[in-house]
């Protein structure tokens, strides 16, 4: 009985009657309809609020649009603009200095803390959790918060450095150069605990054999870190510094709350020139506005397109 | 080196492991616990030297007078509506695209989930521009739908849903093929039922996110009928930045919703972004 069926498929296949095949075109198109509407509710929302504004920023920036919709085509006008742009300098110098820092210092910190917690421990389990709440806190209060512990003369982390008899500790978001170590410090500590669970996730994946064998040979713990550890959780920390990256560029909330690019512009970052460009600033220019965007999105962009190609030549 | 060597070395990393960890907490509990003490404390008693760790005297009050001082209601309200619709939207267009993505076969479905794909590494403050300006268009400007429409068609849920699809065997979709159910039958019947988890995961994250918005509100939202948490608590801390013990008490009751919904399902938080290792 559970024959007939292959048999008969098989037989199919050698001659198709004419009306099996317009079946065969028919089921083709009803399968398109259907799968469009599964896919139309969301896709209608994605197209209009993502695709068509990505598409109509490469227009935008090519015209001086402001925000009464009046707009003149200034050719590359706007790009041309961007090379003596002394904000858009300190911006793009600010956003590449928080990336330089943020990135090795937030895998730094969640990696070391994944080994720590990769051992049987009492209370591993509620230290995860407790790690991964800063992640999902708002920005609105997580930056109310570390203000007021950065507070120059009474905050929290002040009074503890003049315990340990530092006697003159910075200003944090008071002070030009303690500002972007301040924005720096709390991005750290919101992201760590989440990169943490991604490092945690990628240990279990390294063979205990791996390690047993190495100690055999007589590798010493640094050694076995270097030579099996590392090597096991390269796709890991590959992932994870795009992602830092990608965050990288992106941030703006907390240090429109913490700082507003301030003190003078010492915090200022790209996204955040983008939004003063065009909601801010008197008279607002959304052109040269989208010119700055198509440099950010162009640069995240190149990011993905690494990740891509490096994810692609690692399944080869 | 002798066996006593070894146990020595395990056992003193191990301390050292104990205290890193420890420490570790500390650090990561310390702004929340700031949070928590500096609410229950009268505005001069925040900033002291001394810090006050306990508070002397306790101060219950900013929970109550919080509620008459500012508009703290209204923006819980409007928070509240913004999130649910916007988590009721994301969950159901997400899944029901993903099953399109994850089990029909059509033209052109491939180089749609690219452009899906291609978008997630985009910051949304790079076409927040255009975006503003067509929404306003459509007369959606000032108004929750702007907010609403932001949040609820993200990629996010399409991915998180259909990776999870994906895991579920054809077999099952075939077998009720077989019975007669239509493929929305499938949808409604078969997968969203097994799919529980990531259905929690999503509704958690996406809740989540949309009740931490702040850009979102702060650009179309200037009716302070409309104000959500975070906008409202912002211009708060703007306004009455001494009132030191009140801005606290509104950080907490902004974080309180988060901390409830995290405890109760820690599980599915963790789960759904180890999935895709994407927030949305």
């Amino acid at each position: 009985m559970a024959t007939q069926p292959v048999d008969a498929s098989l037989e199919m296949g050698h001659s198709l009657p004419p009306q099996k095949r317009r079946s065969g075109a028919k089921l083709k198109l009803r399968n398109t309809l259907i799968g469009w509407t599964f896919i139309l509710p969301n896709f209608i929302g994605f197209a209009v609020l993502t695709m068509i504004p990505i598409i109509t920023l490469f227009y935008m920036s090519l015209t001086n649009w402001n925000i009464f919709g009046q707009s003149n085509w200034m050719g590359l006008d706007n790009y041309g603009r961007l090379f003596h742009d002394s904000s858009f300098h300190t911006a793009m110098r600010n956003t590449l200095f928080y990336a330089a820092i943020h990135i090795p210092l937030t895998l730094a910190a969640s990696l070391g803390l994944a080994i720590l917690l990769n051992r049987k421990m009492r209370g591993v389990a509620l230290f995860r959790t407790v790690a991964f709440f800063p992640f999902i806190t708002s920005i609105v209060a997580i930056a109310a918060v570390w203000n007021m512990m950065f507070s120059p003369e009474l905050g929290v982390i002040n009074q503890f450095l003049m315990w340990l008899g530092i006697e003159n500790p910075p200003g944090w978001t008071t002070s030009t150069d303690w500002s972007m170590p301040a924005i720096l410090i709390v991005q750290t500590w919101r992201f760590m605990g989440y990169y943490m669970l991604l490092f945690l996730a990628g240990l279990q994946t390294v063979p205990t054999e791996l390690h047993e064998a190495a100690r055999m040979d007589g590798a010493g713990a640094w050694q076995r870190f270097r030579n099996v550890t590392m090597p096991c959780l390269r796709p890991v920390t590959f992932f994870v510094t795009v992602m830092c990256t990608i965050n990288a560029l992106r941030v703006f909330d907390l240090v429109l709350v913490m700082t507003e690019g301030g003190p003078g512009q010492s915090t200022l970052v790209l996204t955040q020139y983008i939004w003063q460009l065009a909601f801010v600033r008197q008279p607002s220019n959304f052109g040269y506005a989208a010119a700055v965007s198509v440099v950010l999105f162009a640069m995240s962009m190149v990011v993905t397109i690494i990740q891509f190609v490096v994810n692609k030549r690692r399944e080869a | 080196m002798t066996v006593g060597d070894t146990k020595l070395k395990t056992v003193s990393l191990r301390t050292f492991a104990y205290v890193a960890v420890a420490l570790a907490s500390v650090g990561l509990l310390l702004p929340f616990a700031w949070m928590i003490i500096s609410s229950l404390k009268h505005n001069n008693d925040v900033f002291t030297m001394p810090i006050q760790w306990i508070p002397d005297p306790w101060v219950f009050e900013n929970y109550v007078s919080i509620f008459t001082r500012t508009d703290m209601p209204i923006w819980i309200k409007n928070t509240l509506i913004i999130s649910v619709v916007v988590t009721f939207l994301q969950v159901f267009t997400g899944s029901f695209a993903a099953y399109g993505f994850a089990r029909m076969r059509f033209p052109g479905r491939d180089v749609l989930f690219l452009a899906y794909v291609g978008t997630i590494a985009v910051p949304w403050q790079s076409y927040m521009i255009p975006q503003f300006v067509m929404l306003n268009n459509m007369g959606l400007g000032n108004t929750r739908w702007a907010i609403i429409a932001l949040q609820a068609f993200g990629a996010f849920g399409v991915f998180l849903m259909k990776s999870y699809f994906e895991s579920i065997p054809t077999s099952l979709n075939e077998a009720a093929r077989i019975d007669g159910l239509s493929e929305y039958g499938i949808w409604r019947r078969i997968m969203l039922p097994l799919s529980v988890p990531a259905i929690a995961s999503l509704t958690l994250l996406t809740f989540v996110s949309a009740w931490n918005d702040f850009l979102g509100p702060m650009l179309y939202l200037r009716d302070r009928s409309l104000w959500t948490i975070q906008i409202g608590l912002r211009t708060f801390i703007q306004q009455f930045s001494a009132e030191h013990a009140m801005i606290m008490t509104g950080a907490v009751l902004s974080v309180l919703p988060i901390a409830v919904l995290f405890f109760a399902g820690q599980k599915y938080f963790v789960e759904g972004i180890a999935t895709t290792g994407v927030k949305g």
